[in-house]
């Protein structure tokens, strides 16, 4: 059970069933699907981007705990900020889930975000987590629907 | 059925040396079979054998090698026919598995006789293997591709899918068991329906072997194509059976080496069946394996084995509608190995993490079979499937793991 509460964190859970920033964005200007073929879950990620600057942020979609926290926490993290700072945000994510050990970041880089290092240790899971990151990149460049294979 | 014998299974379960192993410090439970199935020693045995002792390309040498191995192989197909009582050897034909059979069937049997306008009738319940290859059949041809509804327990309606057939329907394929809900299909009203308007029907029939004895005759189809890797044997290889008069008439598929009597640059002359559809160098251990399974199976009796999946069944039904917010998936009364469910509130794959870390092995997401989720209206679902190793202390296990589940997200 301990190893679990790594991956399954109060605040993971509590974003599940609370998901921030969910919904359509009437005003958003630009819009990505994320799809994952291995389990058919859906992300859509809506922007509303003020020249370079991300205004507001909502997704829609369905999910598991991890996909559905995600992408909830992405849109807090990630509202307010330019699309260089976003990028260089998901950079920092997916090294936090996926990349090597000496290239973990630090606390102080990833902020709450660092709730998912336990992602790590369950490699099936990784592309829940990462999902919504990947339709966020897409959508600040306008490439429509991303699959994670 | 109550008269037959109960299984050992303590002592079964010592022949499958992967059932010995624990996973994440917990014994194994292994309750994804109907995505592949775990292997007796007998079968290891058989394709290390092969390999050690007799490994050499077959229907081709002639020295002693090639001799021992082109008999290991074609006993495998005696075996075969036996096990599914089809009337001859030469209608058994090798392929890789259910997905390439019914691809076979679809490439030959479809292109010949498939034209537009024309339609292929199959069911909502189907795995994408048996969905795709007649998608792309109909794409091909301008044919169209009708499907049978099935109702809120996951049955087909016999009356609607006897309506569907039409004077354009040139083939029926279904599922004989359900790999997402279970379902066991009734085949033979099927095929009595399908054959009152003249239409051949293929059984997908990988759900079905290892789960019960396979009488083709009594079942009445023209096709039935099935797995070895589900059935306890390797993967790799699969088999299709036909009807000799229908895989006469129907063109080769692959060519290559094997399946050709003579070759000129002018003109090539058609092995004759079954190796008119086995081009090129098959998987002989991979045969030979399936062989082996066969044998197993045989020993440990299908009726038997049939018995005990239903007790197993009936209790982890009764297990699994116990658990708080459990919604089975899949509720016909004739069901096969399969029980599909959702955990209100818990994604699949959440609860299929969680069991893992209870050395609990089941399959989430959809199962290739999407229409089967959008008829249910679940993205996915969780699914433990059964084999006749399982015992009823497993299935305990995966209810006090979805308690557990439970607790997590509490």
């Amino acid at each position: 059970m301990s190893d679990l509460r790594e991956l399954y964190q109060s605040t993971i859970l509590d974003h599940y069933k609370k998901p921030r920033n969910f919904g359509p964005l009437p005003d958003a200007n630009h819009h990505a699907e994320g799809y994952n073929p291995l389990c058919g879950d859906r992300v859509t990620v809506h922007l509303f981007l003020d020249g370079d600057v991300v205004r507001d942020i909502r997704f829609e979609g369905s999910g598991c705990a991890i996909s559905t926290a995600s992408a909830s926490m992405m849109t807090e993290t990630i509202k307010g900020r330019t699309r260089a700072e976003a990028e260089r945000i998901f950079e920092r994510f997916h090294h936090l889930v996926a990349g090597p050990m000496e290239a973990l970041p630090g606390p102080e880089e990833v902020g709450k975000l660092a709730v998912f290092s336990g992602v790590r240790d369950y490699p099936a899971r990784i592309k829940c987590a990462t999902l919504v990151w990947h339709a966020l990149h897409s959508a600040l460049g306008d490439a429509g629907t991303v699959s994670t294979e | 059925m109550s008269a037959l014998p109960l299984l050992d299974v303590k002592r079964l379960r010592e022949d499958f040396p992967i059932l010995q192993r624990s996973v994440h410090g917990k014994p194994l439970t292994y309750l994804d079979n109907a995505a592949t199935s775990q292997k007796p020693r007998a079968v290891i045995d058989a394709i290390t054998r092969y390999y050690e002792q007799e490994n050499a390309n077959i229907h081709r040498g002639v020295h002693h090698l090639s001799e021992v191995a082109t008999a290991a192989y074609e006993a495998a197909r005696e075996n075969v026919r036996a096990f599914l009582n089809a009337p001859a050897t030469r209608e058994i034909v090798f392929v890789r598995s259910t997905t390439e059979a019914i691809n076979l069937v679809a490439a030959s049997f479809g292109r010949s006789r498939v034209e537009s306008g024309d339609e292929v009738l199959i069911t909502t319940l189907e795995h994408h293997s048996n969905i795709v290859p007649w998608q792309m059949l109909c794409k091909e041809r301008g044919a169209h591709l009708r499907v049978a509804p099935i109702d809120d327990r996951g049955v087909i309606d016999l009356e609607v899918f006897a309506r569907l057939l039409s004077p354009r329907t040139k083939l029926v394929a279904v599922a004989h068991v359900s790999n997402a809900l279970g379902t066991v299909n009734p085949v033979r009203d099927i095929v009595e329906r399908a054959h009152a308007r003249g239409v051949p029907v293929l059984v997908d029939g990988a759900q079905a072997v290892p789960h019960q004895a396979v009488d083709v005759r009594a079942l009445g189809c023209d096709f039935y194509a099935f797995s070895a890797h589900k059935m306890f044997g390797p993967t790799g290889t699969g088999v299709l059976w036909g009807r000799a008069e229908l895989l006469e008439a129907m063109p080769p598929w692959q060519g290559g080496g094997d399946m050709i009597a003579s070759v000129t640059f002018e003109k090539t002359v058609y092995n004759v069946l079954p190796y008119k559809f086995e081009a090129g160098t098959p998987h002989i251990a991979g045969v030979i394996g399936l062989g082996a399974a066969i044998d197993y199976l045989n020993g440990v009796g299908m009726d038997r084995i049939a018995a005990w999946e239903h007790a197993l069944l009936v209790r982890g039904t009764e297990l699994l509608r116990g658990v708080p917010g459990v919604r089975l998936i899949g509720t016909a009364p004739q069901k096969a190995g399969v029980l599909s469910f959702v955990l209100e509130g818990v994604h699949a794959h959440d609860v299929g993490t969680i069991l893992d870390q209870e050395g609990i092995a089941i399959r989430t997401g959809h199962h290739c079979a999407q229409p089967v989720m959008d008829r249910f209206g679940v993205p996915a679902t969780a699914r433990a499937s059964l084999a006749f190793y399982n015992t009823f202390e497993e299935l305990d296990a995966l209810a006090s793991g979805l308690r557990k589940v439970i607790e997590v997200f509490a």
